[in-house]
C-alpha cells in the first residue's frame, strides 16, 4: 500500500486493573478497505476498538485516526468516524426517523432520515421503536446512525453476531455497499467465514497481541505451504449455502 | 492522512446545535411517557381538585334544635339567618351523641314560658367542638341580651360599637395548596425524572453511544435537563391556569405573578435535579432508585407544608421542617402568588435554596457516574 494509513496504532497497550487487556498491537489500515479484527472472545479486540474510537483510554503506545493523536484530538477524531458498538442503546420512545434526526443534529449535519433509512433498507420502518426491530434491522439501524456523518472510517463491532444466514449475508452487501462509497471498515468477528468473504485484510488477535496480519487468501496460502492439509476434502458447497438456497437469500423480517 | 477528511468537515462543531437536538429528542420522549405526564400535571391537579372542594366550604357551625323547641321567636330567627350556622334536627337521644362526637357544635332548645322571662334558652355546648361552641354561645348571648335591653327599655347606652369591614383578598384553600403542589410536583420531577433518566440511559448504552459522537459530556447533561425544564414549567403553566380560572386561585399582580412564579419553579427544578443526579449516581440497580428518591420525597411531602403550614407541627420538629428547601419553595411561591411579593422579597428562601444547590451539586459531582 502506497498511501497513507488512515488508522495507525502503534504497540498499544491497555490495563485494567492489573490485568493485560492489550498487550502490544500495532497494525494500519489503509483507506477503502474492509479490515477485520478478528480473535476469540476476551482477545482484546472491543478494547482495541473503543481505543481508537476514543471512547477508552490507553495505558500507553499510539495511535492515530485519519491524522489526528486520539490523546490530542479525541473531538476532531469523533467528527470524522461513525461507530457502531458491540450492544448500544437509542434513546427510548423514539421512532427510527426521529433518531435519525438526533444524530443528525449530535453530528451537526443536514440529513434526509427517510433517505438514510431507505439506504439501509428500512424505508417501511420509519415509524417503528427500536426495540420492536428483530436483530438485523437493530444492526442495520446502528450502521445507519454511523454513516450520518459522511464518516472517513466507520467501525462495527461484531456486526453479524446472532444473525441468521439471510441476515448476515445481507448485511456484508450492506458493508461492502458503504465500501464502495470510499468509507473505510474496520469490523470484529469470530466468524472466520465472514472475515473470509468480507475482509480485504484481516489482524488476528490472540490475548491482547496480534499473531498475524494479512490477506485472507495468503494466510491460507501461508500454512498451505507449511503442508497443512484439511482432515476432511470440501466439498463445492457448504451447508449454508445450502441452507440459503433452500430458504432463498431475501431479508426476512421477523 | 486521508486527503478527503478534515477539510471537508472544517465548519465549526456547534455544542449548542447538538444539545438543542437531544433536548428536541428527550422532550419528544417525555412527552410520550405517561408517567411524566402523571407526575408533572395530573398528579398535582387531583390534588388540588380534592384540596379544592374540600376546602370550599366556609365557616360553619352546626347547631342541633331539640325537638320539641320553640321556632317562632328572635333568638331562633337570628340563628337562621346567620350565614355561618346551620340548623339541623334530631331526635333528641341521637342529638346529644352527636355532640358529644362533635357532629353538632352546640344544641339549643328555645321554650317560650309565658310568663317572665318569655323565653328560656338552653344551650349545650361540648369539649368536642369548643372554638365553635363559643362563636354560638356568643351569638346567643348578645340576641338574649339585645331582648333584655329592649325590655328594658334603657334610654341612654353606656358604649356603641361601630363595625366598619374592609374588602380584604379572601385566602381560599386553593391559595394554600396549589403552590404546594406545585412545589411537590417540582420536587418529584426533579428527583425521579433526572434519577430514572440518567440511570437508564447509563445503563442501555444510550450515553455511550453519545460518547462516540463529537457532543460534550456537559451538553449531554444541559441537553437533557433543558428538556425536563421545558417540560415541567409547561406543566407549572398548566396547573396554573386550571388553578385560576377553575378553582380562584389569587394570582395578586396577574402575568408578572405567573412569570414569577415560573421563575422560582425553574430555580426550584433546578435545585431538586441536584437530589436526582445524586440518587442515579448512588443506586446500583434500578431497584434502589424508588425507595432512594422517596426518602428524599415523602420527608419534604409531609414537613414542608404542601398540605397545611408548617405551624401545626410540634415545636421539636419544626427546626427539622425548616431545612427542607421544598418548605422555602412553598413558601417563596405563596409570597409571590397572594402576598405579591418580588424576587427582591423573597431573598431569604432564595438564599436558603441557593445554600442547598451548592451542597447538593458538590456532592453530585462527586457522585455522578457516566459508565
Amino acid at each position: 500500500m502506497d498511501r497513507d494509513p488512515v488508522i495507525k496504532v502503534d504497540r498499544l497497550v491497555k490495563h485494567y486493573q492489573g490485568v493485560q487487556a492489550v498487550r502490544d498491537i500495532s497494525f494500519e489500515v489503509f483507506p477503502g478497505e474492509i479490515f477485520g479484527l478478528l480473535g476469540p472472545n476476551g482477545a482484546g479486540k472491543t478494547t482495541t476498538l473503543e481505543i481508537i474510537e476514543t471512547l477508552r483510554g490507553k495505558t500507553s503506545g499510539k495511535v492515530h485516526v485519519a491524522g489526528f493523536d486520539t490523546d490530542r484530538n479525541p473531538g476532531e477524531i469523533k467528527k470524522l468516524i461513525g461507530v457502531q458498538l458491540q450492544s448500544a442503546g437509542y434513546y427510548p420512545n423514539l421512532t427510527l426517523v426521529e433518531l435519525i434526526r438526533l444524530f443528525s443534529g449530535l453530528y451537526n449535519v443536514d440529513t434526509d432520515a427517510n433517505a438514510m433509512l431507505r439506504k439501509v433498507g428500512l424505508e417501511d420502518k420509519e415509524r417503528a421503536r427500536y426495540k420492536q426491530l428483530s436483530g438485523g434491522q437493530k444492526q442495520r439501524f446502528s450502521i445507519a446512525t454511523t454513516l450520518i456523518n459522511r464518516p472517513v472510517v466507520v467501525f462495527l463491532d461484531e456486526p453479524t453476531t446472532g444473525l441468521d444466514p439471510q441476515a448476515r449475508v445481507n448485511l456484508w452487501g450492506l458493508i461492502r455497499g458503504i465500501r464502495e462509497q470510499g468509507t473505510t471498515v474496520v469490523l470484529t468477528t469470530h466468524y472466520m467465514e465472514e472475515a473470509e468473504h468480507l475482509c480485504d485484510r484481516v489482524a488476528i488477535i490472540e490475548k491482547g497481541a496480534v499473531i498475524a496480519i494479512d490477506s485472507p487468501d495468503k494466510l491460507i496460502d501461508n500454512l498451505v505451504a507449511t503442508g497443512f492439509e484439511r482432515k476432511k476434502e470440501m466439498k463445492k458447497a457448504s451447508l449454508e449455502d445450502v441452507f440459503l438456497s433452500l430458504t432463498g437469500h431475501k431479508w426476512r423480517d421477523e | 492522512m486521508s486527503n478527503q477528511g478534515p477539510s471537508r468537515h472544517g465548519d465549526r462543531y456547534s455544542q449548542v446545535r447538538a444539545m438543542l437536538a437531544i433536548s428536541r429528542a428527550s422532550f419528544r420522549a417525555i412527552t410520550r411517557s405517561p408517567s411524566a405526564v402523571v407526575f408533572t400535571i395530573a398528579f398535582p391537579l387531583i390534588f388540588i381538585i380534592v384540596f379544592g372542594f374540600i376546602g370550599s366550604g366556609a365557616f360553619t357551625i352546626k347547631v342541633g334544635i331539640s325537638a320539641g323547641s320553640d321556632t317562632d321567636n328572635p333568638v331562633y330567627k337570628v340563628l337562621e339567618e346567620n350565614s355561618s350556622v346551620r340548623m339541623v334536627r334530631h331526635d333528641t337521644a341521637g342529638m346529644m351523641e352527636n355532640l358529644r362526637r362533635g357532629r353538632v357544635d352546640a344544641v339549643v332548645d328555645i321554650r317560650s314560658t309565658g310568663s317572665k322571662p318569655a323565653y328560656r334558652v338552653e344551650l349545650k355546648t361540648s369539649d368536642a367542638s369548643p372554638a365553635k361552641g363559643e362563636v354560638i354561645s356568643l351569638i346567643i348571648e348578645n340576641t338574649v341580651n339585645r331582648m333584655n335591653i329592649d325590655e328594658a327599655h334603657l334610654r341612654g347606652a353606656a358604649a356603641a360599637l361601630q363595625r366598619v369591614q374592609v374588602t380584604g383578598r379572601k385566602y381560599r384553600t386553593i391559595d394554600f395548596i396549589l403552590p404546594g403542589q406545585l412545589g411537590f410536583s417540582l420536587l418529584s420531577a426533579g428527583v425521579f425524572g433526572t434519577a430514572f433518566v440518567f440511570f437508564n440511559l447509563r445503563q442501555t448504552l444510550v450515553l455511550k453511544r453519545f460518547f462516540a459522537t463529537p457532543i460534550r459530556r456537559p451538553f449531554i447533561i444541559l441537553g437533557e435537563a433543558g428538556s425536563r425544564m421545558v417540560f415541567s414549567l409547561l406543566g407549572a403553566l398548566v396547573i396554573i391556569t386550571i388553578g385560576y380560572y377553575a378553582f380562584g386561585f389569587t394570582l395578586v399582580n396577574g402575568l408578572y405573578t405567573v412569570l414569577t412564579m415560573m421563575l422560582l419553579s425553574a430555580i426550584g427544578l433546578a435545585l431538586f435535579m441536584g437530589f436526582g443526579f445524586i440518587v442515579s449516581g448512588v443506586a446500583r440497580n434500578d431497584s434502589a432508585i424508588p425507595p432512594l428518591a422517596n426518602l428524599i420525597t415523602l420527608p419534604q411531602f409531609l414537613l414542608s407544608g404542601t398540605f397545611f403550614s408548617i405551624d401545626v407541627y410540634p415545636e421539636w420538629l419544626q427546626p427539622l421542617c425548616r431545612a427542607l428547601p421544598l418548605t422555602y419553595l412553598n413558601d417563596a411561591l405563596r409570597q409571590v402568588a397572594f402576598e405579591g411579593a418580588g424576587m427582591g422579597d423573597i431573598t431569604n428562601q432564595l438564599l436558603v435554596l441557593c445554600a442547598w444547590g451548592v451542597v447538593l451539586y458538590a456532592v453530585a459531582f462527586k457522585t455522578f457516574r457516566w459508565e
